[in-house]
């Protein structure tokens, strides 16, 4: 072997080492002695012994050469004590200590079918094993093997200095020292990351204790003097946060609810079924994160700190409305007592500071409204980031069509027989289609035909598109029509008409795009593609709408506000007017009206926040109702008609529901939009919203588990992770825009709500900023807030911009190059593995793993047949299909056609090459490299 | 969890954590879904590492694994004697390698062992084949069978010799977008 990473002196510290273990073959036991003399003779044996070297894996000199010399003393020892040291792990006396060390080697060369060798290795000479011992250290096991081998000697290392007086302690020279930190860093690195290493169990369980082992023993080695004491506390923090940290995990995973449902949903239905409902999880913790936000830092203080209800006008329900603020149908429409409660904008007070604590509740409440914006912003886009990762890196479609379908189809998950089956005819349906796919690139078909449906379908597509949006505009006018008229005179449907509208267009929509879809015949994954699309258009479009619709309620609203304020200020100035003319005194008592009596503006944010929370109360009601009525009704009838009817309802027309995966994850998506836009107007909304994630978890858990089939089509939750994930940050994005616009623009009502008597809702911030902060910091703040800064600010990110792009651009660049490159050098590498046993670490610790090493046939064996296959496969693909797609795939395939010709008689050279069939080759030269030809050489 | 201490001790738990994916609560709910599969086989008390397997029959009925068509194949690459009975470490191995934290390479290693049936450290084409009937149930004709199979050689076989090595098994996996959230069993 040759020498890899080393200095020549380490070569001569690994002479010693052989020449010591020589010694001990020649029988001296006398320990103490030989250390003696080999302390001594260590000058000469330099000079001695300069041509040897074969030795690699070495750290530093000293520590090498002690382990060495502790090395031959332990198994010295061993050797006399305890021959079979195989299965005695119990830590206790020395020897065993000793023995234990030298156990994992013998493990490792057991494995490696060597133990028996070693165990007799008076017999051979001890120079020979160590060779073997190093190259299978250097070759077997790369790095794993190499901190091992570190390991190893640093155990020797220790059992000498636990049998020889421990002197050895105190001549650890700094190199000496800097070598055993390392080598305890490695061992801790190998701790770390033993989950990951592909060995048995038992294995693992033994390496782990040894290193744990080992980093005991030495960890309070290291540090000298004053530092050590330092030390001493630094590596027993840190071994008490890894329990604090593992503590922690456990009870993390303890904590994460559903995972039995989530399991049982998964094993009935496959992963995709279950990636809606961990989505749904997900989004739980989110909201409740939202809710821990909104109800500690601005519900909570206005509850405990703020006035009582009825003391002030806007925490009063008015006089006319006061009959019946108690009745059912008008709390179910969140007026009467509901509107005035601390669910709504309008009943937070403008109080600068309140309570004890002189809590700035209206600054809190702005503060909380945006920090929701930021928080939700920051774990999408981590979630995003992390789940960036899992995905394959990514490789062209075409490129392993059939290799992933062979791999990668069959769902792990899956633990029921239904939808094991329904597993099975998909994926044989899938390799129909693709085989069909290959055996017959296009079909002949009127292309034009297909052409103009896709264009009509798209057409009635956006038909149906924009008469969803304007029949939600047209609808939310007449509401503020009726909300002029007297509410009594209302039915049920006029109130409730906005909500009832949007739900309904939800529900009929998405089946209607799908039927509609029907028409383009386009390949299931890319019709889900479109539909996917479709109905995110619809939503989003109906959401725009009703929000436009409600931008000019608000501003009517506004309109009417600005009169009532000006007659309040006017009965105001009368009051006054008139109080100091009667009284004849300027000092006035302000007027004595009951809260409920007060004049009182519209206050457009609670009636803003009402029609949020209506929306997502209807579409709760809507959902579940689907559900209840779509399949839970379907179910029942298909099940307990069936016995009775004319055709088979189970297999035939209305069979089982499906579960709507697309359509529930755009849902619950847009569902978390509207608790965005609205959360700002109703603090309250995001606690009924957690109420609705709660519920809906239990109930579609066992609508699904109850009444639906799993599908037939099982289509794959491929990547969908980070593309629902996409659509987040869009809604996120998109919901940000009205709330920051009102939060800038619109001026705040004057008599209700945080901010009232504020020109704008941030001034709250503006003047937190000027009167509480200290003066510079207000500077700063203008000097920020300056144009002059603000615009060169906005160029040097677009510039930022402009060059990360190009630098990304850059690395894609290199990133194909070098894929290129590895696909070449694979293609070189080839004929060398094929010729060697492999360097492959990786490799061979799947060879390590094969459960009897005398079961793999020798590849010679297969040779025969391999070529026959190879003739066969040649000649066979060209037949059936001359010219198909021409794609890389085919390009191997020409390369391998042409191979064949001059393989036959060129390779064969029978002569030389007679012997040993596999090995002793070196790579060939010229014609008989590169693909295809890789089988042939070994003939 | 009262009798969690008489099961393993907290050394083991913790030996296991580091050399798993699990938590100790995990680790538990392991043994006892080890314990329930034979029950007169295995004891409750693991403290002295007492030497039993569990035979593959058992293993493979088990609700995670029994609608699987590679459940003897996985079973088997998990076991040190190849036969499919599985000593609790390896049991746990097993599920640890197929859960949902195991890193990507370590799945792939396994899953390349899983699909290599005769053990030979290669996928050559008769594992495929198998491979491929296990998964359609045998739906397809030979031809078919045939014609993937040599399809699957074609796009994976990086080097050449017409069957595939750990190396293209690798490359071809690490790239499939569905491997780690399908390879992959919660317990």
């Amino acid at each position: 072997m040759p020498p890899k990473r080393k200095n020549d002196v380490a070569v001569k510290v690994e002479d010693v080492g052989m020449e010591v273990d020589a010694e001990i073959d020649s029988g001296s036991e006398d320990e103490a002695r030989r250390r003696a003399k080999n302390r001594r003779a260590k000058p000469q044996r330099k000079a001695k012994q300069p041509s040897e070297d074969e030795e690699d894996e070495d750290e530093d000199e000293t520590p090498r050469r002690k382990g060495r010399r502790k090395k031959t003393k332990a198994r010295a020892k061993d050797d006399d004590e305890d021959d079979d040291d195989e299965d005695n792990r119990s830590v206790k006396s020395k020897t065993s200590k000793a023995s234990r060390k030298k156990a994992p080697k013998d493990n490792e060369e057991d494995s490696e079918g060597e133990g028996d060798k070693k165990k007799r290795g008076k017999t051979v000479s001890k120079k020979e094993k160590e060779q073997q011992n190093k190259e299978k250290k250097g070759n077997v096991k790369g790095k794993a093997g190499q901190s091992k081998g570190g390991e190893k000697d640093k155990k020797k290392k220790n059992g000498s200095s636990s049998s020889s007086s421990g002197s050895d302690d105190e001549s650890l020279s700094e190199g000496e020292m800097e070598a055993l930190k390392e080598q305890v860093e490695e061992k801790k690195k190998l701790v770390a990351t033993l989950r990951n290493k592909p060995w048995r169990m038992k294995r693992r369980l033994d390496v782990l204790k040894e290193a744990q082992d080992f980093v005991e023993k030495f960890e309070g080695a290291l540090g000298k003097g004053k530092g050590r004491r330092l030390y001493a506390f630094k590596v027993m923090m840190a071994k008490k946060f890894i329990k604090f940290k593992r503590d922690f995990e456990n009870f993390k995973t303890a904590c994460i609810p559903w995972e039995r449902k989530i399991k049982d949903v998964e094993s009935h239905f496959g992963s995709s079924v279950a990636s809606y409902f961990i989505f749904l999880r997900w989004m739980y913790g989110l909201n409740m994160v939202l809710f821990g936000l909104m109800f500690g830092l601005v519900i909570l203080p206005e509850v405990l700190m703020g006035l009582p209800y009825g003391t002030i006008a806007r925490k009063t329900v008015p006089r006319a409305e006061q009959d019946t603020a108690m009745d059912y149908s008008v709390l179910f429409d969140f007026e009467g007592y509901c509107k005035y409660s601390i669910l709504f904008y309008g009943f937070y007070n403008n109080e600068k500071q309140i309570g004890l604590l002189k809590f700035r509740l209206p600054l809190s409440y702005l503060l909380v409204g945006v920090g929701i914006f930021g928080y939700s912003l920051m774990v999408v886009i981590r979630t995003m980031a992390r789940n960036a990762n899992e995905g394959g890196d990514g490789a062209d479609e075409g490129d392993f069509t059939f290799s992933w379908k062979m791999f990668t189809s069959w769902d792990y998950l899956i633990g029921n027989p239904e939808t094991a089956d329904n597993k099975y005819a998909s994926i044989t349906t899938s390799f129909k289609e693709s085989i069909v796919d290959e055996q017959e690139n296009q079909k002949d078909e009127n292309i034009h035909l297909r052409r103009f449906l896709r264009v009509l379908a798209n057409f009635l597509i956006l038909c149906c598109l924009g008469g969803s949006g304007y029949l939600i505009y047209f609808v939310v006018k007449r509401s503020q029509d009726f909300a002029d008229m007297d509410n009594a005179d209302l039915s049920w449907f006029e109130k409730n008409e906005v909500e009832f509208v949007m739900s309904l267009l939800g529900l009929v929509c998405p089946p209607l795009f799908e039927t509609i879809a029907e028409l383009e015949d386009y390949h299931p994954r890319i019709a889900l593609k479109w539909q996917l699309a479709r109905i995110f258009a619809l939503f989003l479009g109906n959401l725009y709408t009703f929000l436009f619709a409600l931008f000019d309620e608000v501003n009517e609203k506004l309109e009417r506000e600005k009169i009532i304020k000006n007659e309040t200020e006017l009965a105001l100035a009368h009051y006054y007017a008139n109080y100091s003319s009667f009284y004849n005194t300027t000092d006035v008592p302000p007027p004595n009206v009951h809260p409920a009596d007060a004049i009182r503006g519209p206050c457009w944010e609670t009636g803003v926040g009402i029609e949020f929370v209506k929306l997502i109360v209807s579409d709760v009601q809507v959902s579940y109702l689907t559900i209840l009525i779509g399949d839970f009704l379907r179910a029942v009838i298909v099940r307990f008609l069936n016995y009775c009817w004319c055709w088979d309802l189970e297999a035939g027309f209305p069979s089982y529901g499906e579960f709507d995966i697309s359509g529930n994850v755009l849902g619950l998506i847009f569902n978390q939009g509207m608790i965005w836009m609205g959360a700002f107007y109703a603090p309250g909304l995001v606690g009924v919203n957690l109420l609705r994630l709660l519920s809906s978890m239990y109930y579609q858990c066992w609508a699904v588990m109850s009444c639906n089939v799993p599908h037939e089509r099982v289509f794959k939750a491929s990547r969908s992770n980070n593309f629902y994930m996409g659509l987040l940050l869009l809604v996120l994005f998109l919901s940000l825009l009205p709330v920051v616009y009102t939060i800038m623009t619109l001026s705040p009502s004057f008599d209700c709500g945080p901010f009232s008597g504020q020109e704008k809702m941030y001034d709250v911030v503006m003047q937190a900023i000027d009167q509480d902060l200290p003066a510079f910091i207000g500077n700063i703040f203008t000097y920020a807030t300056n144009p002059g800064l603000i615009i060169p600010g906005v160029l040097l990110m677009v510039l930022a911009l402009y060059y990360l792009n190009a630098v990304s651009e850059g690395y894609q660049q290199a990133n194909t190059d070098l894929k290129k490159k590895m696909q070449a050098a694979r293609d070189e590498e080839k004929n060398r593995r094929n010729n060697k046993d492999s360097t492959n670490q990786v490799m061979k610790d799947l060879e390590d793993l094969l459960p009897n090493k005398s079961l793999i046939p020798r590849p010679i064996e297969e040779e025969p047949p391999l070529d026959e296959i190879k003739v066969e496969k040649v000649s066979k693909p060209t037949k059936t299909k001359p010219g198909s797609s021409g794609n890389g795939v085919n390009l191997q395939k020409e390369v391998s056609l042409a191979a064949p010709n001059p393989r036959g008689p060129v390779t064969h050279g029978p002569g030389p090459r007679g012997g040993p069939p596999l090995n002793t080759r070196g790579p060939q030269p010229g014609p008989a490299r590169g693909r295809g030809r890789g089988g042939h050489p070994r003939r | 969890m009262g009798n969690k201490q008489t099961i393993f001790t907290d050394e083991q738990l913790d030996a296991y954590q580091d050399c798993t994916f699990f938590t100790r609560k995990e680790i538990l709910r392991l043994h006892g879904r080890y314990h329930e599969l034979a029950p007169h086989l295995v004891p409750m008390d693991y403290t002295n590492e007492p030497d039993c397997k569990v035979p593959l029959s058992l293993i493979v009925n088990m609700p995670e694994l029994k609608e699987n068509p590679f459940r003897n194949r996985i079973v088997e690459s998990f076991s040190e004697g190849g036969d499919g009975n599985l000593s609790f470490n390896e049991f746990v191995d097993m599920f640890s390698v197929l859960s949902e934290m195991a890193p990507r390479e370590l799945k792939a290693i396994y899953a390349f062992k899983i699909y290599d049936f005769n053990v030979d450290n290669f996928l050559c084409k008769e594992d495929l084949e198998k491979t491929l009937n296990r998964l359609t149930k045998e739906e397809l004709t030979p031809e078919e069978v045939e014609l993937v199979c040599d399809k699957t050689i074609e796009e994976a076989d990086l080097d050449g010799d017409n069957k595939l090595s750990f190396a293209d098994f690798e490359n071809m996996i690490s790239r499939a977008p569905d491997f780690l959230s399908t390879f992959h069993i919660r317990i």
